[in-house]
């Protein structure tokens, strides 16, 4: 009875169901990690990443970037440091990112996770590395504790931005408490900052007033929605969406006849 | 020393191919960059770790030309001529391991010990398993958690926490279960010895100067493999195999021996 063809075939599915179980089980666990690890919004990548959740799918965890980096700017995430461990990150109050203009770390990637067209200008189809077109994050300003924005005379961020007059610039304004004195406040240009961090390693004050946050993050969205009426790039849109959707008139229930018809229609009363 | 030439260029091999990584970071060497899942070789020549690119592959990520060409290069050099030597001539983790194994040989763990049944083939089923999260989290899984590159790239880029990883892989490979990681656990070396199956180096054995003095098998990690000691001249054929070469050490008799594979097969009909 023991080894019975039956207690066999038993045997034999009791221990894929077993294998099976026991892989739940793991998998559960290991999921359950693997999904809190990759979750690191506040991440800031090297030049040329790709989108955060296509870079952590490409980046083989090499170092290779790093090896590149001349300012031992990027680091490896380590276990314990609670990022995607074994990525390359930079931290710009310690060290920025000194915008190479050969842009070292990014040819070097060879899984694809920095991409190199990213960070690349072209002159007549000529390709050429352009560390401008980076875009690592944008810096943003808390203008709490922006000493600037408080009358007080201060210009570090503008001075350090390696877009100078472009990626920040200076506003001025009336100081209507002293009557005498001008505001002259930073402003920041998404379209132009790389987010390289020059300025937030620059802020004079305690703890960073402008830091860079990733662009996910530190941006929002108006939506396709909305067109910008006075700007004839933005309202191209417009035309372009006429051609590819056929104009056709909403129908409701209300609508199907006549607004007429629909006002003399005495049935529902 | 003659009982020691196989362990000590291992070590020498080991110990070298880590300096050259670490060299490369830490003194702008040029020979070998990168870290064990992928690198640059001689500036030149890419190499990747099959088994990390094929998880990256699983997340439906485009892969990148250096890599795959890497992971065609190492998987031809394990492939035709290696076998699954990588386990035991490149990772950093067989160091702890080997230690772990030899304390336990020396303080006769296995003697006192009970064993609870691991099946050999767990490694195969968390290597399955890794593909499957990999295309389900977006990510390669095995590389979020594996000791292997936590432990290289400690050496190479900065440890941090990731010597709690290795004290406990060498504690459970001490006081839990004999060769515990690297024969029964680590996915890594299941994806090479799938890819070294069918290399040409391999341990011949030859029974007729066998005295079944059990040396072989005391010091071997992957047991099973040396089914034929004792029983019949042929070589071991099973991926398993590191080829450590530790067997051919130990054997006083010259009993086993490193030998191609082609050439191997016909002592068979001699028995």
């Amino acid at each position: 009875m023991k080894n019975s063809p039956s207690n066999d075939r038993r045997r034999f599915l009791l221990s894929i169901a077993r294998g099976i179980g026991l892989s739940a089980m793991g998998a559960l666990v290991w999921s359950a990690y693997v999904g809190e690890v990759k979750a690191a919004p506040l991440i800031l990548r090297p030049p040329g990443a790709l989108k955060e959740d296509e870079f952590i799918k490409n980046c083989i965890k090499c170092g290779l970037c790093v090896e590149a980096c001349p300012y031992d700017t990027l680091k490896l995430a380590k276990p314990g440091d609670n990022l995607p461990m074994g990525t390359p990150y930079f931290t710009p109050r310690t060290t920025p990112c000194y915008m190479c203009s050969d842009v070292p770390c990014v040819p070097v990637c060879p899984s694809g996770a920095l991409n190199e067209p990213s960070v690349s200008s072209y002159v007549k189809a000529h390709a050429k590395l352009d560390i401008n077109k980076a875009r690592m994050g944008l810096a943003v300003i808390d203008k709490e504790s922006c000493i600037a924005t408080w009358g007080i005379q201060c210009d570090a961020c503008y001075r350090a931005c390696p877009l100078m007059g472009q990626a920040i610039t200076i506003e001025y304004s009336k100081n209507e408490r002293t009557g005498k004195h001008a505001f002259l406040v930073p402003i920041v240009h998404a379209d132009v900052c790389t987010g390289c961090g020059m300025c937030e390693h620059a802020c004079v004050t305690q703890k960073a007033a402008i830091y860079v946050l990733p662009r996910a993050l530190a941006m929002g969205e108006a939506g396709n929605h909305y067109i910008k009426g006075w700007d004839p790039k933005d309202e191209q849109r417009l035309e372009s969406v006429n051609k590819e959707v056929p104009h056709e008139f909403t129908k409701t229930k209300l609508s199907e006849k006549s607004a007429l018809d629909s006002l003399n229609d005495e049935s529902g009363l | 020393m003659k009982h020691y030439k196989y362990l000590l260029m291992r070590r020498f091999t080991q110990i070298g191919i880590l300096l050259l990584y670490i060299g490369a970071n830490a003194w702008g060497w040029k020979i070998l960059r990168g870290d064990l899942s992928a690198s640059l070789l001689m500036g030149k020549v890419p190499l990747a770790d099959p088994y990390a690119v094929v998880q990256i592959a699983v997340t439906g990520a485009t892969l990148g030309m250096d890599i795959i060409l890497g992971a065609l290069i190492v998987t031809l050099f394990y492939g035709v001529i290696g076998g699954r030597a990588f386990c035991s001539w490149v990772c950093p983790i067989n160091m702890i391991t080997d230690t772990a194994a030899w304390l336990r040989r020396k303080m006769r763990l296995s003697e006192i010990q009970k064993r609870f049944y691991i099946s050999r083939s767990l490694r195969y089923w968390i290597l399955g398993l890794s593909l499957i999260l990999s295309a389900v989290m977006g990510v390669a899984a095995f590389e979020l958690i594996s000791p292997v590159s936590m432990a290289h790239r400690g050496a190479v880029f900065g440890m941090g926490m990731g010597g709690g990883a290795l004290v406990v892989i060498f504690l459970f490979d001490l006081l839990v279960h004999e060769n515990g990681w690297c024969g029964y656990i680590c996915p890594l070396g299941a994806s090479y010895a799938l890819i070294g199956k069918f290399s040409f180096i391999r341990v011949h054995h030859d029974a007729n100067k066998c005295t079944d003095c059990r040396d072989c098998i005391t010091v071997c990690p992957e047991k099973e493999v040396l089914h034929m000691i004792n029983r019949s001249s042929e070589s071991v054929l099973m991926g398993e195999c590191t080829n450590c070469g530790r067997c051919v050490d130990v054997c006083k008799e010259d009993a086993l021996g490193f030998s191609i594979r082609s050439q191997l097969k016909q002592p068979k009909d001699e028995e």
